[in-house]
This record gives structure tokens, C-alpha cells and sequence, in this order.
């Protein structure tokens, strides 16, 4: 198990190589320049333009900035903002447990619905509720997040009243951050029916963000184990006459359940697309905002630390699967 | 009672508990992005002012709230020399800045965070100069205050003189802008002491009607009321920016009463706004403009009488109701009407494409075709360019023009928009920084604006319209100067650089309940005059 562990590991290092190129590279090619965007209407003077240019080090060939980005990193430094002027990593951490703490929800939610739902619906194949299932996770699937955001907020929020707008608490409470995870935060500072209103804050936007992945599994969960239950040994197991609830929950589930966590460990990538959209429109203070505000201000320093950042979490949670797929499946670990 | 206000009682009783204040009135604001720190100098956002410059510092001197007038501050009364050249300004006694966990002041405001204030930006050898990574002061640069200001002088502790290079008459209003706020040399002391300089932008000393509390990156600040404050205290206790990015989920949460006040709702949710009896809508004309520039260089936009003709082909209120719901006046001149010296007697170019078609003949011009480029983001002075860009193709084609409309990046656009020998008219704008018309007219008009980099779009030089503008910068004499300026926009009408689009309007929506809130001709929002009521 450790060797496996070990070469999973050594794998990490070229792809990480590659992703500090690609996240160098991805918002240098966009047309658009930081120091233009800092002048605005205004305009800038050429000499202006230079001397900032040549403050900011963007004067120097591009393989120099890299390895001058590569040689700060191995220190630990992931530069500054150009518009906050912070360092990148601080404003992560600051932003980083929102969008742990909404994608964990989300992708519990996700689990804990979708798996269900692929399973009875394998089970009862054919059977209205597989039928209205799996046209749910059709629509579910091809639902624009921030359309179907907004529709939710009109309704709960609007309508009903069930659910607040927008943001992580009510603004009534407010208390130290200590772990930046709202939830734990709320229950640690011992204010009454702060945790109450942090849950309710979560409902709407891990309902909008679990929504896609959500679909996926439950499809994934189905089909795998359509195909699980047509196999010799499921067949064996009813013939020796195991009662049914064992036959899928031991038999069946834990080998279609191979096909699936690998599916939910690529939704961390989706999450991420998602929670783009979904933290902007939920007022939501977490990092995928924060990317999309450096990357319309070309603020280079954040848009490709911060890239990087998440890719390492991604890898992260990718080799978390791998090692999962070992516990679940002695054959990978012995490969 | 709705939900905020049962939740405002719950905190009350809670708060009983907690022994803070139990009427405490807290006042949210819907804010519609985050500051990108709250050290004013550096940055030029107006988002960013709201957050720092308005509640939680002072400048010399200030704007009147809900105009451009510039009244005392910080500074209770000045004086100027016969020439222009020397400013001597008496501070105010008894000023006190703030507090934090990290400082107390021992000392009352005084000349010394004058001249810090200002020599930090413009004195590179200053110690400060350089204390964020990356750190430059842009609208220092910009109003070029270092070329200005030959000296600064302290009289005596509560006496400063500034020394021109050149007469000035726009550098009381450049001084009112965010800045030039005044920041406590003896914090600045403290934290160098203790080697966190970068607080003076994390955790920021002032001393405006509101001390600042927390932040919470792209979620929440908090500031307080500032009990000590020199000037009104603010009648609200606690003050609360809620960073909420999208104008639908904005608009929601002044309904669901999660907010009292919010900037910038989007123009098609204005008629609901103005039906919701629990909500009341202010509404102000902009200090802006939008406008069409054309390369005056480059023929046949050269010749005046071109440019006359395209722009009696313009449908303006077509663009007004179309492009701004209706959200904006049609502009005439450069400047806007709510502006100073601007000039109500010019008449608009007529539409009329029959006469544009004789007068473009007349010029020998026929089969033209030219591109309009179209800003490719939404601001204040334009809220949908490509939609004007489409608008104009079909009223130019109506005179034999062939229109192709082009596009870039945004930062290109605002780059290639400054080429000297750019092909096509642009659509851009400009939203007054400090309410004087030389921020308009010497800004976007003046040969010395023209060229590469220059925000003169229209690459237009005209040496009488020039020579007014400059003689108007050095002229202390209002009325003086207002004469000088109408004459510069009787030339600007006459050679027509530009053609004029709309002067947007400002709509401010809030829960029926705000009282006192005073809408900026600046765009500003400041919260010392609010006040909520039963």
C-alpha cells in the first residue's frame, strides 16, 4: 500500500510542472493588459506605461517571469495581488473555507441524494419513478446555474421566504473567524441561533451547486449498476438464496460503487467550474469569484497562483479517489 | 414586520445579553463589489472610495455633501496669493482620529498628517512611498500633483502652506478627492514600529464619521459610528456593507429587507422598483457622458463639416430609449448640465438624415464606409455600446454610410482607442472625478490630451479651444472662467470631435424607511446623513 502510495505521489510532481506552465501561460495570452486596465478611461502615457510595466517586472522576457515564478514559489512566495496589493496565498486562505465549506454541502448533498436515487431507479428499471428520475437528472444536467440561482432565490427567498438571499450568515451576527468555516465558526461562538442562520445561508447555494453533479452521479450510480446486477456472481448470489436488500447492498453496490466514486471525485472539478457562478450569485465569498474578478483584471499574480492552488487541491482530492479505489478494490492496490 | 426586523429585535434581546447597546440602529448598504483595500492613495475605484475614503477618512477639504462644491474639511479656512501660486491652509483643532486594537492616538490631527499624507505620494524617497508590493498612486499621477505642488510647508502645527508651480484654479477641487485623504503620520509611525506598515491598508485609521470594524473579504466590513467625529455624527450606529455582486440578487435582498439601500440596479427592474410600496427610488442625472469620438485626423473626419453631417444622422433619443430605457438625457455638450458653466444656449445638431445626406454631397463625400468600434463592458455613461454601435450603422446607412462595427478586449480597446492613426469612431465615456469642468473638457479635449496614451479620443487639437481651456485652469475668478468655458463649448459644438450621446441618470433604490440619504453628482455613496425611521 505505501509503494502505491509513493508512486501516486511521484506522479504529482511532473503534473504539477506542468500545471505552473499552464497557469503562467493560460492568463498571459489573453489579449489585455493589467496596467491599461489600472488607467481605465483615462487613458496612460506610453513613459507612464513603461515605468509601471518595468515596477511590476512585466518589461522582462517571458521565460525570465516564469523562472522568476517558479523560484518564488519554491520558496513559498506566491507574489502579490496587482489590485489588492496582498499576497495571493493570504487572500486565499481568506476566501478558501467558503468554497470548501459550500462544495463539501453540495457534494454530500449530491452523494447522499444521487446514489439513492441511481439505485432504486436500477432496481425499478423501467418503473415511473426510474422514468422521472432520470428526466430530473437530464434537466438537472443541462440546468445554466445562474438562471436557475436566480429562480430559487426568487421563490424561497422572494416568494415564500423560506430561505435568505444571499451571503453566509445574517449580518446581525458577527463574531471572530477562527477555522473560516461558517458552520463550526457559528457554533464556536456560542451566539444563539447563529448556526441556524449559517445552515440557512448554505441551503440555496449547495442546492444550486449540487444540482449538476448531483445528476451525473445519479445516472453514473444507475447505469453501473445496471450493469453490476447482469453479472455471474450477482446471479450466484440470488440463486444461493441471499435475501434481496443483501444481494444489491453488499453485492452489487460495492462493485458499482468503483465507476462511481470516480465520478464524484471528477465533480470536484465541476464544483469548482460551479461555484464560479454559483458564489457570485449567492453573494458567496469564496474563490471562484475571486478568480473571475483577477482574470477580467488580468491580475496576473492571483490568476495564476490562485490556478494553481486549486489545482493542487484537485490533485489532491484525486489522489484522495485513487487511494479510495485501493480500499474499495484490493486488485488496483496490488497493480 | 418582516424578517429583518424580527431578526433586528432578536439581536436586541440577544444584545441585552452580550451588554452592547440594545437600540443600536444598523444600517446595511447592498454594495455592489469589494474595495481593493482601504488605504484611499493607491487605488481608483470608486467602490473602493465608498469603503474608505467616504466613512472612515477626511480631506482638507470636502465636497458638499449631494454637490461638487468644495467647503472646509479638515482644513477650516484657507487663503490664496495674488498670483495664484500659495495656498495656506489653518487645520482644525481638536480633530481626533480613531482607534484601534493596535493604536491610540496621543495627539489631535495636525500639519504634520498633512504633509505626510501628500509626501508619500508624490516623494519617492518618502518611506512610504513603496510599502505595499507593486504600490503606485495613480490619481496623484493623473491630477499631476507632483508637477503642481513645488512645496509643502509647515507654519505651525496647525498651519500649512502649499507652493505652486502654476496657477491652478481646479486644485481646491482636486484636493476634496479621495486621494488626498489625511492619514495619521503617528499611526503610520506606530506600525512601522512594529513592522506591519501593510495595516495602514488592512486595518485603517481616519478621522471620518466612521471608524472601521472588520472586514470579511468579498462578504462583509464593518464600520462603526464615530462618536468623537468632528463634524454631524452620523445618526445610525453601525454601519454594514454587504458585498453582493449581482443587481437581481441585490434588488431580492432589499425586498427580503436584508439590506436598506443599494447602488445600481439594472435599468429594466426600474418600473417594479418605482411600483413596490415598501421601496422608494432617488434619482439624479450623472455626471457623465457618453459619447462617439472620431479620429479628426484621419479624412475625411478631418473636415468639420463631416463630422456635423454624421452627427445630424445620429438618432439620439432613439439610442435614449433604446439603449438606456429611457435612463438618460440626450447630450448636446461635452460636459453635463448639472455641471458648472455648461453651456444651455448651444443648439443640438437637429436629426434630420435628408440634410446630413445633402451636407456629406455637398463635402464631396459618397460611398464612406467606416468602422465604430463598440466598448466590449457595461459602464455607468453606456450601458449596452454594441446595441448604440448597431443603432447608429442603420441611421448612417439611411445617408449612404456603411458602418462596421469592431471590438476588442477591454484593455485593448482602451489602448488601441489612443492610436494616433486609429481606424474608426469610437464609443467611450467619462464620469467626472471631482465635478470641475477642466476634469472634462482639458482631460478628454486638450491638444495636450491628444496622442498616443492621451485620453483624447478624437486626437483633436484645436488651438482656440485649447488656449480657452488653459487660460480657464489658471483663472481664479469663477465667473470668469465660466465664461471661458461656454465659449470652449460654442468651439467644441462648431467643430464637433464628437458626437454627443447621452448623460446618463443615477437611480438609487431603498427601503421606504431611509431618511436623509444624498445622492453624489460624484456617484459617491456616504451613509453620515442616513437615518432610519419608523
Amino acid at each position: 500500500m505505501l509503494r502505491f502510495i509513493l508512486s501516486k505521489l511521484l506522479y504529482l510532481i511532473p503534473t504539477f510542472l506542468g500545471i505552473t506552465m499552464i497557469a503562467f501561460g493560460f492568463v498571459r495570452v489573453l489579449p489585455g493588459d493589467p496596467v491599461l486596465l489600472m488607467a481605465g478611461e483615462r487613458g496612460i502615457t506610453p513613459e507612464r506605461h513603461a515605468e509601471l510595466s518595468h515596477q511590476l517586472g512585466f518589461d522582462r522576457p517571458i521565460w525570465e517571469q516564469y523562472l522568476d515564478f517558479l523560484g518564488r514559489l519554491l520558496q513559498g512566495d506566491l507574489g502579490n495581488s496587482l489590485v489588492t496589493k496582498k499576497p495571493v496565498l493570504t487572500e486565499f486562505l481568506a476566501l478558501f473555507p467558503a468554497t470548501i465549506e459550500l462544495g463539501l454541502v453540495a457534494i454530500v448533498i449530491a452523494t447522499m441524494v444521487g446514489i439513492p436515487v441511481g439505485v432504486i431507479a436500477a432496481i425499478k428499471r423501467g418503473s415511473w419513478f426510474d422514468q422521472v428520475s432520470m428526466t430530473a437528472a437530464l434537466v438537472g444536467f443541462s440546468m445554466p446555474i445562474f438562471w436557475w440561482g436566480l429562480l430559487l432565490i426568487i421563490l424561497f427567498s422572494g416568494i415564500l421566504q423560506w430561505t435568505p438571499v444571499s451571503g453566509r450568515i445574517s449580518l446581525l451576527y458577527y463574531f471572530p473567524q477562527v477555522t473560516g468555516f461558517m458552520l463550526i465558526d457559528s457554533l464556536l461562538s456560542g451566539q444563539k441561533g447563529a448556526f441556524l442562520s449559517a445552515l440557512s445561508h448554505l441551503i440555496l447555494p449547495s442546492v444550486v451547486l449540487a444540482t449538476i453533479p448531483l445528476a451525473v452521479i445519479a445516472r453514473q450510480t444507475r447505469s453501473a449498476m445496471l450493469e453490476v446486477m447482469g453479472e455471474d456472481y450477482v446471479r450466484t448470489a440470488r440463486a444461493k438464496g441471499l435475501p434481496s436488500s443483501r444481494v444489491v447492498g453488499v453485492h452489487a453496490l460495492r462493485n458499482a460503487m468503483i465507476p462511481v466514486v470516480t465520478t464524484i471525485g471528477l465533480q470536484i472539478g465541476v464544483l469548482m467550474a460551479g461555484a464560479i457562478l454559483t458564489e457570485t450569485i449567492f453573494s458567496w465569498p469564496g474563490i471562484g469569484k475571486w478568480m473571475i474578478d483577477s482574470i477580467s483584471r488580468r491580475d496576473y499574480p492571483v490568476v495564476q497562483s490562485g490556478l494553481l492552488l486549486i489545482a493542487g487541491v484537485v490533485m489532491l482530492v484525486n489522489l484522495a479517489v485513487d487511494l479510495t479505489y485501493g480500499l474499495i478494490n484490493p486488485r488496483i492496490r496490488h497493480k | 414586520m418582516n424578517a429583518f426586523s424580527r431578526g433586528l429585535l432578536a439581536a436586541s434581546v440577544l444584545a441585552l445579553g452580550a451588554a452592547a447597546p440594545a437600540m443600536a440602529k444598523t444600517f446595511v448598504y447592498c454594495s455592489e463589489g469589494s474595495p481593493e483595500g482601504f488605504d484611499p492613495v493607491p487605488y481608483t475605484a470608486g467602490t473602493t472610495f465608498d469603503a474608505s475614503a467616504h466613512p472612515i477618512y477626511n480631506r482638507l477639504v470636502e465636497f458638499k455633501k449631494g454637490t461638487t462644491e468644495v467647503e472646509p474639511g479638515l482644513a477650516e479656512s484657507w487663503e490664496v496669493s495674488e498670483d495664484g501660486l500659495e495656498y495656506t491652509f489653518h487645520l482644525r483643532k481638536g480633530v481626533k482620529f480613531h482607534s484601534n486594537d493596535k493604536f491610540t492616538p496621543t495627539r489631535d490631527f495636525n500639519a504634520d498628517d498633512v504633509i505626510f499624507s501628500y509626501d508619500r505620494q508624490g516623494n519617492a524617497e518618502n518611506p512610504w512611498h513603496q510599502y505595499l508590493a507593486g504600490i503606485s498612486y495613480e490619481y496623484y499621477s493623473a491630477m499631476e500633483m507632483a508637477s503642481l505642488i513645488s512645496s509643502m510647508e509647515k507654519i505651525d502645527d496647525y498651519t500649512v502652506k502649499f507652493t505652486l508651480s502654476r496657477p491652478e484654479a481646479p486644485f481646491m477641487a482636486n484636493i476634496a478627492m479621495p486621494f488626498a485623504s489625511i492619514v495619521s503620520k503617528e499611526y503610520a509611525d506606530t506600525l512601522e514600529a512594529a513592522g506591519t506598515r501593510e495595516d495602514l491598508n488592512n486595518l485603517p485609521i481616519g478621522t471620518g464619521p466612521f471608524k472601521f470594524v472588520a472586514y470579511q473579504k468579498d462578504a462583509v466590513i464593518r464600520y462603526q459610528k464615530n462618536a468623537d467625529y468632528w463634524g454631524t455624527a452620523p445618526m445610525i450606529d453601525d454601519l454594514v456593507f454587504a458585498i453582493t455582486p449581482d443587481a437581481a440578487v441585490r434588488l431580492q435582498k432589499l425586498k427580503a429587507g436584508e439590506c436598506h439601500l443599494m447602488p445600481y440596479p439594472a435599468p429594466a427592474d426600474l418600473e417594479a422598483i418605482k411600483a413596490d410600496p415598501n421601496l422608494k427610488l432617488d434619482e439624479q442625472a450623472g455626471l457623465n457622458v457618453g459619447y462617439l469620438a472620431y479620429n479628426t485626423t484621419v479624412a475625411p473626419f478631418d473636415n468639420p463639416k463631416v463630422r456635423k453631417a454624421l452627427n445630424m444622422a445620429i438618432n439620439k433619443d432613439a439610442i435614449v430609449d433604446a439603449v438606456f430605457q429611457g435612463a438618460a438625457v440626450a447630450a448636446k455638450n461635452p460636459i453635463p448640465p448639472t455641471m458648472w458653466s455648461y453651456n444651455d444656449s448651444i443648439q443640438d445638431d437637429p436629426y434630420d438624415p435628408e440634410a446630413a445626406k445633402a451636407m456629406l454631397e455637398a463635402e464631396g463625400v459618397s460611398d464612406l464606409s467606416m468602422k465604430i468600434w463598440a466598448m466590449p463592458v457595461q459602464r455607468p455613461y453606456m450601458p449596452n455600446a454594441r446595441r448604440t454601435a448597431e443603432l447608429m450603422q442603420e441611421d448612417f446607412a439611411k445617408v449612404g454610410v456603411n458602418v462596421e462595427i469592431v471590438s476588442y478586449e477591454w484593455g485593448e480597446y482602451l489602448k488601441k482607442s489612443t492610436e494616433v492613426n486609429r481606424d474608426g469612431a469610437v464609443i467611450l465615456g467619462w464620469t467626472g472625478d471631482n465635478g470641475d469642468p477642466d476634469n472634462f473638457l482639458a482631460v478628454l479635449l486638450s491638444c495636450a490630451a491628444a496622442g498616443e496614451g492621451g485620453s483624447n479620443r478624437a486626437q483633436w487639437c484645436n488651438e482656440d479651444f485649447s488656449a480657452l481651456i488653459s487660460q480657464a485652469k489658471q483663472t481664479s475668478d469663477p465667473a470668469e472662467r465660466t465664461r471661458l468655458y461656454e465659449e470652449a463649448q460654442v468651439i467644441f459644438k462648431d467643430q464637433a470631435p464628437w458626437a454627443t450621446i447621452a448623460h446618463s441618470t443615477q437611480y438609487v433604490p431603498m427601503a421606504k424607511n431611509v431618511e436623509g440619504f444624498m445622492m453624489s453628482p460624484l456617484g459617491d455613496f456616504t451613509f453620515e446623513t442616513v437615518d432610519l425611521v419608523e
